[in-house]
């Protein structure tokens, strides 16, 4: 790591343009962001502190951060014109609801598997006892 | 400004992309986009299945090791290292990218050679990451690790792992080898007769993508 840093002085005094120090700002910026994650986690692990749905609120919330500059600066679609943005970004729309549908998917799916197993009484359930009768 | 441009400009008129980008280029975009969604469809299963599990082993249980360190409880430092073994290398190869701009063969096969390095460094992080599972127990249809409530896991947890990280490490073995194949051209002058290194922007893009994946990997596997 050492190594590495010496290089980023190097690089940003031969050629100091704009375009390299915007590649390190954002690698810092990615860098930060990784250590804030590993940093909550381990906050976590040590005090239980932030409640778990907080957490991974935050994770996946700064998983978006890092995700936004990396498409944005690195692979440089910020910089493009609207249309090539538009072209990207619309299809992507789909992941909203995907993620919805199949996490919610899954979620019943537990509900139902944990209400239907053996031993569980069977008249909290007369909406799925209806439903049993398709079968 | 964009906007302005595009107002000014009439991009659907014809004469030009109304992308403003290469044929190459864009469907480049086109073929990461599909693989977003393939790689969106593995983690999103991922997703239901956890959630219709009832309990899942904790990561940071299962993930704790680090080369050398024998027994020593290290949860997240491995994956950490990797993480940043991979946000280097697309550094650099946006670097790679950048003296294309300037036309300057030396840079670009400078940045892109340390772009391989980093490429190879994960890769072998990862060989050695999969090894101590294996030697665990671990692998698909094989789960040695407990759910975090102490009841015996299902082997989902193992399936997924292998083979989103397998596949992950499969367009990193890939883009390891574009990277060589365009670095050679490189030194051969390929590039510098073309005019242009649009060839190592295209690669770039791939690249850059298997790290945006990395960082959806790296939250889901080892983070929630």
């Amino acid at each position: 790591m050492e190594h590495t840093h010496t290089i980023v002085g190097h690089e940003q005094n031969e050629h100091g343009d704009a375009t390299t120090r915007t590649i390190w700002k954002t690698f810092w910026i990615l860098l930060c962001v990784t250590i804030v994650e590993v940093s909550l986690a381990f906050l976590y692990l040590e005090t239980d502190f932030p409640n778990r749905i907080i957490l991974n609120s935050i994770f996946i919330g700064l998983t978006i951060v890092k995700a936004f500059f990396i498409v944005a600066e690195f692979m440089h679609l910020r910089h493009e014109i609207k249309n090539l943005i538009l072209t990207i970004l619309i299809p992507l729309m789909l992941f909203v609801w995907f993620i919805i549908a199949f996490l919610a998917d899954g979620d019943s799916w537990r509900n139902m598997r944990k209400d239907l197993s053996p031993g569980k009484p069977h008249q909290e359930l007369p909406a799925v006892h209806a439903e049993e009768g398709h079968h | 400004m964009d906007t302005a441009v595009t107002a000014k400009k009439k991009w659907w008129g014809g004469g030009y992309s109304p992308f403003n980008v290469s044929y190459g280029k864009l469907m480049m975009w086109y073929f990461l986009m599909s693989d977003t969604f393939t790689f969106g469809a593995l983690l999103i299963s991922y997703g239901t299945i956890r959630f219709m599990s009832t309990s899942w082993p904790d990561p940071n249980s299962v993930f704790r090791a680090f080369p050398l360190m024998g027994e020593a409880h290290m949860p997240l430092v491995f994956v950490s290292l990797m993480t940043f073994i991979l946000i280097m290398s697309s550094v650099t190869m946006v670097l790679a990218v950048h003296a294309g701009h300037h036309k300057n063969q030396k840079d670009v096969a400078k940045w892109l050679t340390w772009t391989i390095v980093g490429g190879i460094a994960f890769l072998s992080c990862q060989a050695w990451e999969w090894t101590h599972l294996f030697h665990e127990g671990a692998w698909w249809g094989r789960n040695p690790f407990l759910n975090v409530d102490g009841t015996v896991a299902s082997t989902n947890f193992t399936n997924f792992f292998f083979t989103i990280t397998g596949f992950h490490g499969l367009h990193v073995t890939s883009g390891v080898v574009l990277n060589i194949i365009i670095l050679a051209n490189v030194l051969k002058g390929t590039y510098e007769n073309r005019g242009h290194y649009e060839m190592v922007e295209k690669v770039g893009l791939y690249w850059h993508f298997v790290d945006l994946v990395w960082v959806f990997v790296f939250t889901c596997f080892y983070l929630l």
